[in-house]
């Protein structure tokens, strides 16, 4: 009997397990899944918890109810890797598993202790982020309270994880503040490392455009050096100071600390992958999906459901010694809430920037891409039922790996 | 100065087209041009640039700076004030750091 084993039960690890379920023989492989953390959260749902459309028990559902049968499920941390020994070792018992075949899904994880000042006395009081459960609940709550004033978004250090984040919170706040009736008291801030709203050039325009019109101030390449919670003010190292009453922080993302203490991470402890076939560099038995992989697309659910197949299909033909033809081509899609019932959606891969036009899905679309629409708007909120009942439950969605050209404005 | 930047290939940003024809009057000439007079803290930076584009094909980060030289991130900003990231690339000789997706 051989073991496949996966560490991670989040987007990708899940889809891993399903996908892999049906297609190993149980006769010749036994399938091991490891994970810490008992809950499986909804993670585009976050955005919208601060602004009330979601309630926090809409993004949870425990992991083991998407985990197939035959998969020996093991709640526990995981202490080490070791890849030269082909094994991993258990915090729980001390077990240690033998694995003929790894997959890391081990995910990225916000580490605010990376900048000075952001953990002192504001943290949780008028400094809050919203990529954990745990910050955007706390956000939602304050926000209930706030009666308006200097609201800075600060994102650290890219990458971070589903890049667009930062934007659509900005536009929902717009919203949900003129919907208060107290958007003329607010300020709206977005300080970025990048030189504009976003990575690429056309929707860096359009976006940026975008955030313009609705009032929204840019502070671009702004490296931020310390946070000065007694004085409520962000510092860059080009020595730009913002004051803020409520500062909303993407913290810089970083691989998990498992990656770390098994050194096998890059600097920011993602693990260095072939960006078109998924597998480690280092560890030919080794396979790497979702946020954990170094490989320069969005970490985003998205990229995690796009690359699986490819990543599957090099797995399979690897383990019968044939070559590896899956390629993937950094395929990313979403949907870009912008408030007031709208959405845009971007389209994008390696080689081929966001640009304007239609996305045609079969029976829904087309979609706008890069403008605002009501059907983006509900596409998106769609998704969560799509998440949960599709994604998850590997039910084919009408939406294609690869990129394609149609309905492009090239 | 400029003389020594004549026969150079530099694309629209102003990073050399070919790392290999870099040394250091041209490293001199770029940070000239971008008002930088180069100290041996610069060339510390500089040299830990070339040697990881030796060894991996591309400008290293700044995390990556930081990390393996006694340059701290705010030093960087003082010897390449306006993005320490493309700047130190662009007098490095290297070609423009691969940005974040």
């Amino acid at each position: 009997m051989k073991t496949f084993l996966i560490l991670g039960a989040g987007t990708a690890g899940t889809m891993m397990a399903v996908k892999m379920a049906k297609k190993l023989d149980p006769q010749e492989w036994k399938i091991i899944q490891v994970d810490q953390d008992p809950v499986h959260y909804y993670q585009p749902g976050f955005l919208f918890i601060p602004f009330g459309v979601y309630k926090p028990e809409d993004v949870k559902q425990p992991k083991r109810r998407y985990i197939p049968r035959r998969v020996e499920y093991i709640e526990s941390e995981v202490e080490v890797i070791q890849p030269a020994a082909n094994k991993v070792k258990l915090a729980k018992d001390g077990r240690e598993i033998a694995y003929d075949y790894l997959v890391i899904a081990t995910g990225s994880t916000i580490r605010p202790d990376e900048t000075e000042g952001l953990k002192d006395g504001g943290w949780g009081k008028n400094i809050f982020d919203f990529y954990t459960y745990e910050g955007t609940v706390a956000l939602s709550k304050f926000l209930q309270r706030w009666e308006g004033g200097r609201l800075v978004l600060s994102v650290a250090e890219m990458p971070i994880k589903c890049p667009v984040a930062p934007l659509e919170f900005l536009f929902l706040a717009d919203w949900y503040f003129t919907k208060k009736g107290i958007r003329n008291k607010v300020d709206l801030t977005l300080a970025t490392p990048l030189p504009g709203a976003f990575t690429k050039p056309v929707a860096s325009a359009v976006l940026g455009d975008l955030l313009s019109r609705k009032g929204i101030h840019v502070e671009p390449d702004f490296a931020i050096s310390d946070v000065d919670s007694v004085n409520n003010k962000v510092n860059s190292y080009d020595k730009r100071s913002l004051g803020y009453d409520l500062l909303v922080s993407i913290p810089v993302n970083m691989g998990s600390p498992l990656i770390e203490r098994s050194d096998m991470g890059d600097d920011l402890y993602f693990v260095p992958t072939d960006k078109h076939t998924l597998q480690s560099k280092q560890w030919p038995n080794v396979w790497v999906v979702g946020d954990a992989a170094n490989i320069p697309a969005s970490k985003a659910g998205a990229v995690a459901h796009f690359e699986m197949e490819f990543a599957i299909e090099n797995i399979l033909a690897h383990m019968q010694g044939k070559e590896m033809t899956g390629k993937f081509d950094g395929h990313a899609n979403c949907y870009i809430e912008t408030g007031f019932g709208k959405a845009a959606l971007i389209d994008f891969n390696y080689d081929v920037e966001p640009l304007t036009g239609k996305y045609p899905v079969p029976g829904v679309g087309p979609f706008t891409l890069l403008g605002e629409s009501t059907i983006n708007h509900w596409g998106k909120l769609a998704f969560r039922f799509m998440y949960w009942n599709m994604l998850m439950r590997d039910i084919p969605m009408p939406v294609s790996n690869t990129m394609s050209m149609a309905g492009k404005k090239a | 100065m400029a003389n020594v930047l004549k026969d150079i290939k530099f694309d629209a940003e102003g990073f050399m087209e070919d790392a290999k024809a870099w040394n250091e009057e041209v490293a001199k000439a770029i940070a000239e041009r971008e008002g930088i007079t180069l100290s041996p803290r610069h060339w510390v930076v500089l040299n830990y640039c070339r040697k990881e584009y030796e060894t991996k094909g591309e400008a290293p980060t700044l995390r990556n700076i930081t990390k393996n030289t006694d340059v701290n991130t705010k030093e960087l900003y003082e010897l390449f004030p306006a993005g320490p990231g493309k700047l130190a690339a662009k007098v490095a000789g290297l070609k423009k750091p691969t940005g974040c997706i």
